[in-house]
């Protein structure tokens, strides 16, 4: 690793290491190390500088809701705003606990784009009712509640990397 | 008994109230006073009508914000009835301006200076 920031600062042993750690955070130094052919000692230290630098924001564990006994319902809020609000209302609704992603898009209309969370179809027309429907320039709301998931992941390293290697 | 001046107020923008057409939907369009609320019946949605008398928001909003019972029994009757429709839309408008005048009515005579004794009387 060279230095902090961007992308391209990362070696491609770095970025392995990564694409291990995306599919298994729980994976040992030595487990790592074997698979890239290296020292566990050398899969430390580079882990200990990616985190450093932020590379790795955190480690966390994927709980199943629904298994505890937590069922959660989902939605997808389209928010027409005007533009002159945007970044107000972003802040607002992104110190939620309920919104668990806020982002800005722009088509045909200025709009926030966020996931949300409730207990339930009543409760979630609550929130979005009393909390979100009254700031200062939310012009619209159209919500779509989640009815099934077919696939829930973040993009992985590994991907990219099997990707690259296509293309050469 | 319900108080003229609270019924025919301007709420916050956070008691307002919001029309949506369904969980989550958001019109866009809002009222802040019982005159707005009028005004908002004859040109919101139908279908946000028929989704806030089914849900009994409309007369929770007019009870407890307004604190109007009287005209959020008629909305209960009103919904009690089924009614649906264009025929929804102008039996509110009805009940709700209706009820719009008698509180401006009740409020102007209130408002306006009278004798001691009939003051003295309505204190009684």
């Amino acid at each position: 690793m060279k230095s902090k920031g961007q992308e391209g600062s990362l070696d491609e042993l770095d970025r392995q290491i990564l694409a291990f750690l995306q599919e298994d955070a729980k994976l040992t130094y030595s487990e790592i190390g074997n698979r890239l052919s290296v020292a566990h000692s050398t899969v430390y230290d580079r882990i200990q500088k990616m985190e450093e630098h932020g590379f790795i924001k955190k480690y966390e564990a994927l709980v199943d809701l629904e298994k505890i006994g937590i069922p959660l319902l989902t939605a997808q809020m389209n928010i027409t705003i005007d533009p002159k609000e945007a970044e107000n209302i972003a802040r607002k609704l992104a110190k939620s606990g309920q919104v668990l992603e806020v982002s800005t898009s722009f088509s045909e209309e200025f709009v926030i784009l966020a996931k949300v969370v409730a207990k339930d179809q009543a409760q979630l027309h609550s929130f979005i009712a009393k909390s979100i429907a009254p700031i200062p320039g939310v012009l619209r709301i159209r919500t779509a509640i989640v009815t099934k998931k077919y696939k829930e992941e973040r993009f992985s390293l590994a991907l990219k990397e099997n990707a690259s290697k296509k293309r050469e | 008994m319900v108080s003229y001046s609270r019924a025919l107020k301007n709420v916050l923008r956070e008691e307002a109230f919001y029309f949506f057409t369904s969980i989550g939907n958001y019109t866009g369009q809002s009222a802040s006073s019982l005159d707005e609320f009028l005004q908002k019946i004859k040109d919101v949605d139908i279908k946000s009508l028929e989704f806030h008398l089914f849900r009994e928001d409309f007369e929770k909003w007019i009870a407890l914000t307004l604190g109007d019972n009287k005209l959020a029994d008629e909305i209960k009757n009103l919904r009690a009835q089924k009614v649906v429709g264009n025929a929804l839309r102008d039996r509110l408008y009805f009940i709700v301006s209706r009820r719009l005048k008698e509180l401006k009515g009740a409020s102007a005579s209130t408002s306006a200076p009278v004798p001691k004794e009939r003051s003295q009387l309505a204190v009684l």
